[in-house]
């Protein structure tokens, strides 16, 4: 079963190009998230991180938490 | 919105925690007697020489025990807890919440029945035959349906950053495992993998690696993020940390496996990605661990008090320390050093006994007092306990530091006109005796300390009552209508579980695409090796019982090229060797030698002998003695379907050579039984051919007398020419 995969891409000509697509892929992704993470305002980070610490009839929207 | 009523299901997170306390106890109690296997051989052979727990077969256990089922419920535990209440509202269905329960609890008692038994795949942490593999994949499905539905139902809009661990982990496990286990079933409890040689060690290792990465790590730091701010009433120290750490974390895990095979016969390129990512990966694991300490910034006099605290401190610098190591062992240099040493095994052991299991041990004084309503029974009996487990990791770390470290340079040492200090690797085993011991009692202290956890939550227990329930008011925050302008995109996901997972999904199946399309499907990958032939019915039986005895645990099969190792062992091992290989058995540890080119090197005799009283022939080895190969009958039932099925692999057997496959074995057993009864006859006169030629010892004999012999073999092209020229 496995042979016939590998004699129908038994040469991937040019092959050398799909390891600097998934490094562009992964630098340009990684590029993005720290712009995103940079332009983030401390009080949203202040907020998310509140989740676990809130009381059940608690939300995050109506910001009771305490501090 | 208005206040809704919720009743979050304790019941469910009892259960788990219960099987996981019992599995541990197991799991670790397995590894107990595996370690005083090493320690105390003799004793074993003498007394406990039992088939069913020699260490081979039940390695196997301990690493499953542990994993899927010490971790493994741990990990349901931590999840059905705090899922609910992250989410604020009951688990989706009851009915799969038990049947993930029972489900789970049925697969690992099917581990515990069978792997004792022999039957297993030999691929590490995935050693479970063919039926429980499906039955593991129903199960995931199962916990990942419920989960996932559950997200879909929540009533609290964003979704925290532990749950986005727990998705990562669910579609990144279903995936490894279903690729890791495409398998040809030959009967009910015995299949043969999809994949051979090198391919196969790629597909292993990338499962193997993000088996550690994604059932190890990402839900514990799931887990983390959410017991961690709890136990210290903290926020997590950054949010933005969690994200970039989370995103890279699962990005990079998956291309890590390839480190696992430096030296090998793996593609040099994809060795390269291995070790590259390996490093990189340091980043995002100390984002994590980095993120949960300074959460404990100005509380750090809490920890004094709070066994539960202490627990989580060790268990995320544990985290820290295993993964700086990890990315070490990864550089060629120190891996060539360490490779197949116990320096690897008490790697793995900072992260389980350390990471893994104190974080449970944490987890577990946290929620019994919260399911039972009541005060633990004794905080300084949980401190005790905290004391104990860090004492028991240092007492089995770093003996096993020092018996790799030791075992690898020994391995390397040279004399000065060039020849090997220690070449016989016998005397690089004994020589770890005392550390063996020490491990041993480093383990029987780090169990003592579970027991002292067993008895701290039972007298809980009983003094309190169970909350079946915990009824809450909560205040529904979702409106998913609602559209909010000007988000921060990693809201909006955090808002959108599908595309959660759909981006999780693609992130982690990049790394496994980039690696092991290429290595399938070129094929100057695998360089063709014109003298390497299938393996002949005899000796595909012998590899079977190999397999079976789980030899692949104590024995590699990989010559690296590195001097010190061909001077021990020969030429090294080439990619075209293992191509019919179906599994490969490269294995990871050396207890006892190489073994790749262990064909021709000893008389049948001396393997006949060897195998039944392993020490009567080599004073001072460890090596379990394996007598019942002698007298078991070799069943050859199943030759025809096996020789079929591999040809339907690919592995080129002539057709129809289904049927000539028993007259084949039975020839070739009876040249092996000839010459061993030549060798032995002064001292057994009596005994026949036929005695003994329809044994075991004979099938594996076969197969270790055909380790590394096809490449010495002259090649068929020449010999053909020189024959039509005569």
């Amino acid at each position: 079963m496995l042979r016939y995969i590998k004699h129908n891409m038994s040469e991937i000509a040019g092959i050398e190009i799909f390891p600097i697509i998934s490094l562009l892929i992964f630098v340009l992704f990684f590029v993005v998230v720290l712009w995103r993470m940079y332009k983030m305002t401390k009080q949203e980070t202040d907020i998310y991180g509140q989740i676990p610490l809130l009381e059940d009839d608690e939300t995050i929207e109506n910001n009771d938490t305490k501090d | 919105m208005e206040k809704v009523e919720v009743r979050y299901d304790n019941k469910i997170v009892k259960y788990f925690a219960y099987a996981t306390i019992i599995w541990g106890i197991t799991g670790m109690t397995v590894g107990l007697i595996a370690a005083l296997q090493l320690a105390f051989p003799n004793f074993f052979n003498d007394y406990l020489g039992y088939k069913y727990i020699s260490f081979g077969r039940i390695r196997p256990l301990h690493t499953n025990a542990v994993i899927f089922a010490f971790v493994g419920n741990a990990i349901f535990t931590g999840v059905y807890y705090s899922l609910q209440r992250l989410l604020k509202t009951r688990m989706w269905s009851d009915k799969l919440s038990y049947i993930n329960f029972w489900g789970w609890q049925l697969i690992i008692l099917s581990a515990v029945i069978t792997l004792p038994m022999g039957f297993t795949s030999s691929k590490e942490y995935a050693e479970l035959e063919w039926p429980i593999d499906i039955a593991i994949a129903l199960m995931w499905v199962v916990f990942g349906w419920n989960m996932f539905a559950t997200i879909l139902v929540r009533r609290v809009k964003h979704l925290y950053v532990a749950i986005w661990f727990y998705l990562g982990t669910f579609v990144t496990v279903a995936v490894l495992h279903i690729f890791n286990s495409f398998e040809i079933p030959v009967h009910f409890m015995k299949s043969y993998s999809w994949y051979s040689g090198v391919q196969d060690a790629l597909v292993q290792w990338w499962y193997g690696h993000n088996a550690v990465a994604f059932f190890l790590t990402t839900p514990f730091l799931g887990l983390m993020y959410y017991f961690v701010p709890k136990a210290a009433n903290r926020p997590i120290y950054s949010y933005k940390l969690s994200i970039i750490h989370f995103w890279a974390l699962i990005f990079l895990y998956i291309w890590a496996g390839p480190h696992h095979l430096l030296y090998s016969s793996l593609p040099d390129w994809a060795q390269s990605l291995g070790v590259v990512f390996s490093i990189m990966l340091i980043a995002p694991s100390w984002g994590g661990m980095l993120n949960g300490l300074l959460t404990l910034r100005g509380v750090w006099d809490k920890v004094r008090d709070s066994a539960v605290l202490k627990f989580f401190v060790v268990a995320l610098t544990a985290y820290g320390m295993a993964t700086f190591e990890g990315p070490m062992l990864s550089l060629k240099n120190i891996n060539s050093i360490t490779h197949f040493t116990d320096w690897i095994v008490a790697h793995v052991h900072v992260g389980g006994l350390g990471w893994n299991g104190m974080l449970i041990f944490g987890m577990m004084y946290y929620l019994f007092p919260k399911l039972y309503k009541v005060k633990l029974y004794s905080h300084s009996l949980a401190n005790a306990h905290f004391w104990i487990a860090t004492l028991g990791i240092l007492l089995w770390t770093i003996p096993m530091y020092w018996a790799g470290f030791s075992q690898g340079l020994m391995w390397q040492e040279f004399n000065p006109d060039g020849t090997l200090m220690y070449p016989d690797f016998l005397s690089t085993v004994t020589a770890l005796k005392p550390f063996y011991i020490m491990r041993s009692f480093g383990g029987l202290i780090y169990i003592i300390g579970v027991f002292m956890m067993a008895y701290n939550i039972r007298k809980t227990i009983k003094s309190g009552t169970f909350v079946k329930e915990e009824v809450v008011q909560v205040t529904p925050t979702i409106d998913k209508k609602e559209n909010h302008k000007g988000e921060h995109w990693h809201r909006v996901i955090e808002r959108k579980p599908v595309r959660l997972l759909v981006f999780s999904f693609i992130v982690i199946a990049i790394g496994g695409a980039v690696e092991i399309i290429p290595t399938m499907a070129v094929e100057s990958n695998i360089q063709k090796i014109s003298q390497v032939l299938p393996y002949t019915p005899l000796e595909l039986e012998g590899r079977d019982i190999y397999i079976r005895e789980g030899c692949v645990g104590c024995h590699s099969q990989m010559v690296r090229p590195l001097r010190f190792e061909t001077e021990r062992y020969g030429e090294y091992s080439k990619a075209g060797e293992f191509v019919y290989d179906h599994p490969f058995l490269w294995g990871s540890k050396r207890t006892g030698p190489d073994l790749a080119r262990e064909g021709g090197l000893r008389s049948d005799s001396w393997h006949y002998s060897h195998m039944i009283m392993p020490k009567e022939i080599s004073p001072g080895s460890i090596m379990p003695a394996y007598p019942w190969l002698a007298e078991e009958e070799l069943n050859t039932s199943h030759i025809e379907k096996k020789i079929r099925v591999l040809q339907g692999l690919g592995v080129p057997y002539p057709e129809g050579f289904d049927k000539e496959a028993l007259a084949d074995l039975q020839n070739q057993a009876n040249k092996i039984a000839q010459n061993v009864i030549t060798d032995l006859s002064k001292e057994q006169s009596n005994v026949q051919v036929s005695d003994i030629a329809g044994k075991e010892i004979i099938a594996i004999i076969a197969y270790l007398q055909r380790l590394g012999t096809d490449i010495k073999a002259v090649p068929v092209q020449e010999t053909e020419v020189e024959t039509s020229m005569k």
